[in-house]
């Protein structure tokens, strides 16, 4: 079967899917799905980049979304009066001025041995104004936070448009890729594995315990929308707006990543990937290169995960699973095939509805055995049965990665070997 | 009859071919050299030998049996033993404790062994408690050496034994070579010290670009002035 | 005498507070990273990947405990100690056992394969899923108690001035049981034929391998060693504070910081590793106001002591191995004691 052939048959037979869906559930439910998928195509396209084209292992999928969705909130909601009437500006701006002193106060010591400093003395140094500066700031910051609980309830937004706050969530998900990537590049692939998992860790651990920021715990919401709510429109027409939104981006990227994947840059990148060694022989610089793709990833990692949680239209920092959801994505990716732009639509499409629908199927399945379990054997089901029906979720995820890995791991829509003359 | 034969090897790392048609022979009791410019696939052919890469076709015969493709950890029972060029010893572990590694097939006591190795190579007899990374390049070569030693193989296959060694230990390591030879250890090896190494080889052959250029006795090979003009060098590596 | 005289101007309460709170809780989370991180370090060092189910192996050896438990209630009663400890060796044993399944399942295939060392720890990041969904499907989310009614939670308080040093029963058969498997690895990594055999796999596959080594017979053991000891720290963690079916969760990245600390496929360094980790963790979230209190006739007036005065308040506490793997990777990848496995 050609790959033309190939694709329009899996695509297809994914629409029929998407259409019974529409006839069972309605129209309602049936866009939301879309919507939803529409975003973890972006964010599978960000991965497949990562992944497919540089190599690149990236286990903190959920944090980059994380930092990127909290940046759409403080950039895109509402203003908070009560927050910019008190006192707690004021405060913050002397945490950023002690910041901004201690940092480079810090930086000017690392530098220190220019003027003729022995090195450890300098490392010394170094060290303690970082922490004078770290105790500073926490000093400080302790209060404003304080205060701005009390005060305001948190910080708020800036009310600036949505596109706005999602191209800044992009933009802050690639400058922490920027820093990992420093980090973790020229070291082996499970150090950055740990790395980023880390890092999705620690974010997720600050935007639920930073009440003054994100309001932890209790949530933002409603997140405004870029399109007109479902209030002023209803859900069917509202949530095709959003679709409509963000299927255009999908295309958008879609055209771009092609196009630089058919040029000299995405032949240079192949070549990385795929024989570092002789790449590195060529002189080429492959850690900078790696750098790149890594930001550029999670810039679009960043918009997608922004464009996600603004559809549910509430900001909850632990509602972010690490694990389970970053490897939903990449799932996504490898099975719909990594290094293959359609295959990373595909798979993100595909991997969403059944993942969907496995929840009404997994409680299905269980009350069932539940019944049963009760009327043959007298079995009494743990009354957490339904919560424990959903792991099997997790569950399926796990072996879908290793039974791909295994037995087909170039995906559904393997990568095109792109041939040059 | 030979100790080994190899016939007319063919093979290479899953790409094109390294080796397009090599042919060994050596007796029991023989010094064998194979030398050759760069790349002309010698490793490679103790590699195939070895059971380290597959042989596409051709066969190798090794005391009257077929081992072809045979296991590395096959082989070693058989009574072959490999020192590859480089990455030959285990670095953390110390000298005694590399001898007893190459012993591990046995299950029979090995004493004797490590103290015949010691007599081989005094030096390491000092330092058996140091780990191996630890040691000069002549020394980790002897430790090296004596770790294939252990399982008391009949023929040895050393890769360079002298790359990279200063000229005294070069001679050294050549001495004790012909010491082990003399104790009744078959040898082939890999040399870039051309000249030295086929003085004192009983057969040698020059490869080159996968194919045996020459074969002969190392003193012919020597005196042949197309293998001294194409492969020797001019006598610019006599030490 | 003297020695009175300087016990009691010390501020004694504040001093054993600090033990309690750093020193003993830091070697206790600290012997359980290490016994993690030794084996995730011997299966660096044989297999070369992070093998990131290790958490979750430590918990299904918990679990592996607490289902003996049901099973033989009374087993503790009869020598007078926790009836999980009593029932640990067997619960090692199966975990060792489950452990070289999952290699024989999982990890094997894919070696044979020959595939990339990342793609690797992919699969086991699919096995760590699996597991996370199998654990909580059979166990639910709840928290349960690794002790059963007839075991007696000792405490020990050992009076030192001022407050009570305590020390709990589990928390002295962590102790134990660290030393001993500590002293153990070393005999046998030092000692056997196949410890022997494991530093050279470790050390040098290929030439193992041309000296006769059986890779599958060292991969196995390997497994059987990270599978004992994981059942073994998890089991103990779980005695000493309670077993729910996410402790693997917190655990996975201090384990993994220990064993790049110690510098990959280094046993030692993984102890080493291990206990750093956790007397930093411990050291970071501690309040020093209580240490700086007593100071306070001996201070100037302008400074004013604040009431919490930690490096890292309680919840950023992953923050610490975070930093302390960060660190390590700048500025020294190999690790302190210096790893064999790297780039
Ligand atoms: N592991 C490998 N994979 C692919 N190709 C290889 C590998 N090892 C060697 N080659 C190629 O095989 C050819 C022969 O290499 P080989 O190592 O046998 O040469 P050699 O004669 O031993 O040279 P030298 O004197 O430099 O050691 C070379 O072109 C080399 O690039
Ligand atoms: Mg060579």
């Amino acid at each position: 079967m050609s790959p033309s052939l190939r694709e329009a048959g899996l695509f297809a037979g994914l629409a029929l899917l998407v259409a019974g869906i529409f006839a069972w559930l309605g129209a309602a439910y049936g866009v939301r799905m879309l919507a939803e998928a529409a975003c973890y195509a972006i964010i599978a396209l960000g991965l497949t980049i990562q992944w497919g084209y540089a190599g690149l292992f990236n286990v903190g999928l959920m944090g980059f979304v994380a930092i990127a969705a909290f940046t759409t909130v403080l950039v895109s909601f509402p203003v908070n009066d009560a927050f910019w009437q008190g006192d707690g500006p004021v405060m913050l701006g002397q945490v950023a001025l002690t910041l901004v002193i201690g940092v480079a106060v810090t930086i000017l010591l690392s530098r220190s041995t220019r003027i003729g400093l022995p090195k450890g003395l300098r490392t010394a140094l170094t060290l303690v104004a970082a922490a004078i500066t770290y105790l500073a700031v926490q000093g400080q910051l302790d209060p404003a936070a304080t205060l701005i609980e009390r005060e305001a309830g948190f910080v708020g937004g800036l009310g600036l448009p949505v596109w706005m706050g999602w191209v800044a969530g992009g933009l802050v998900a690639g400058l922490l890729g920027w820093a990992m990537g420093r980090i973790t590049l020229g070291l082996r692939a499970d150090y950055m594995a740990i790395a980023t998992l880390g890092i999705a860790e620690i974010v997720k651990a600050f935007l639920k315990n930073a009440d003054w920021l994100t309001r932890g715990t209790l949530t933002v919401s409603p997140l405004p929308w870029p399109v007109p709510t479902p209030q002023e429109l209803g859900f069917v027409a509202s949530r095709s707006a959003y679709l409509a939104v963000t299927a255009v981006m999908i295309v958008v990227l879609y055209v771009l990543l092609e196009r630089a994947w058919h040029s000299p840059w995405g032949r240079m990148m192949r070549a990385i990937r795929d024989n570092e060694v002789s790449a590195a022989a060529m002189g080429k610089d492959i850690n900078r290169r790696r750098l790149e793709m890594f930001i550029v990833g999670n810039f679009i990692i960043g918009l997608g995960g922004a464009a996600l949680i603004t559809f549910t239209t509430i900001f909850d920092p632990s509602s972010f699973a690490p694990l389970n959801h970053t490897f939903l994505i990449w799932v996504m990716v490898i099975l719909g095939g990594a290094g293959n732009n359609l295959g990373a639509i595909f798979g993100a499409l595909l991997v969403y509805v059944i993942w969907i629908m496995s929840e009404p199927v997994a409680v299905f399945l269980f009350t069932t055995a539940e019944q049963w379990g009760e009327s043959l054997f007298g079995w009494e089901a743990p009354s957490d049965l339904y919560t424990r029906a959903l792991q099997m979720r997790v569950f399926v995820i796990g072996l879908t990665i290793t039974l791909v890995l295994r037995f087909a791991p170039k995906g559904l829509l393997p990568e095109k070997v792109v041939k040059y003359d | 009859m030979p100790l080994l034969e190899m016939t007319n090897i063919h093979g290479g790392y899953g790409g094109a071919n390294i080796l397009n048609g090599v042919s060994i022979a050596i007796d029991a009791d023989q010094i064998g050299v194979i030398v050759g410019p760069n790349g002309a696939g010698k490793s490679t052919t103790l590699k195939a030998l070895f059971g380290l890469l597959k042989v596409g076709e051709g066969s190798v015969v090794f005391d009257g049996r077929t081992v072809t493709n045979m296991a590395p950890e096959k082989l070693v029972l058989e009574g072959l033993s490999y020192v590859p060029q480089e990455f030959n010893v285990f670095p953390t572990m110390s000298v005694e404790e590399n001898l007893e590694m190459g012993a591990y097939v046995r299950r029979d006591g090995f004493r004797h062994l490590i103290d015949q190795v010691y007599g081989f190579f005094p030096p390491l007899k000092d330092k058996r408690r140091q780990p191996a990374g630890e040691l000069s390049g002549g020394q980790r070569q002897m430790v090296a050496i004596g770790r294939a030693l252990m399982t008391e193989p009949r023929l040895l296959l050393l890769d360079e034994p002298t790359a990279g060694l200063s000229p005294r230990y070069m001679g050294e390591i050549f001495d004790r070579i012909i010491a082990v030879n003399k104790a009744g250890v078959g040898i082939l090896m890999v040399e870039q010290n051309a000249r030295q190494a086929l003085a004192l080889a009983h057969r040698g052959f020059v490869l080159a670009g996968g194919q045996n250029r020459f074969t002969g006795t190392g003193a012919e090979l020597l005196a042949d002035p197309d293998v001294a003009k194409s492969f020797l060098g001019g006598g610019a590596d006599h030490a | 005498m003297p020695e009175a005289g300087l016990l009691a101007i010390l501020p004694m309460n504040e001093i054993v507070f600090f033990l309690n709170k750093v020193v003993i809780a830091g070697f206790i989370i600290g012997s359980v990273y290490a016994l993690g991180a030794v084996g995730v370090t011997l299966i660096f060092g044989i297999l070369r990947f992070a093998h990131f189910p290790h958490g979750d192996m430590m918990t299904a050896g918990a679990f592996v405990a607490l289902v003996l438990l049901w099973i033989f209630p009374g087993a503790g009663a009869a020598v007078g100690l926790p009836t999980a400890f009593v029932l640990m060796p067997i619960a090692m044993a199966v975990t060792a056992l489950f452990a070289v399944g999952l290699d024989r399942t999982f990890y094997r295939p894919m070696r044979k394969a020959g595939v990339k060392p990342v793609v690797m720890v992919m699969t086991s990041i699919g096995v760590m899923l699996m597991m996370q969904g199998l654990l909580r499907l059979f166990a639910g989310t709840g928290t349960r108690q690794l002790y059963v009614d007839t075991d007696a939670k000792d405490i020990y308080r050992i009076p030192l001035g001022g407050r009570d040093l305590v020390i709990t029963e589990p928390q002295l058969l962590l102790f134990a049981t660290t030393i001993v498997a500590v002293v153990a690895l070393h005999l046998f990594l030092t000692r056997s034929r196949m410890g022997k055999a494991m530093r050279a796999v470790s050390d040098n596959p290929d030439l193992a391998r041309v000296s006769g080594i059986s890779i599958d017979h060292v991969v196995r053991t390997t497994w059987l060693i990270a599978g004992a000891l994981a059942a073994a720290g998890g089991t103990l963690l779980a005695l000493d504070v309670t077993l729910k079916p996410d402790l693997s969760y917190n655990i996975i990245l201090p384990i993994f910081a220990a064993a790049i600390v110690g510098g990959v496929g280094q046993p030692y360094g993984a102890i080493a590793g291990g206990l750093l980790v956790g007397f930093s963790e411990t050291l970071a979230v501690f309040n020093w106001s209580v240490l700086l209190r007593p100071l306070r006739p001996y201070l100037p007036e302008f400074i004013e002591i604040p009431a919490k005065l930690a490096f890292v308040p309680t919840e950023y506490k992953i923050v610490v191995p975070f930093f302390i793997l960060v660190a390590v990777l700048i500025w020294r990848p190999t690790g302190i004691f210096k790893g064999r496995v790297n780039i």
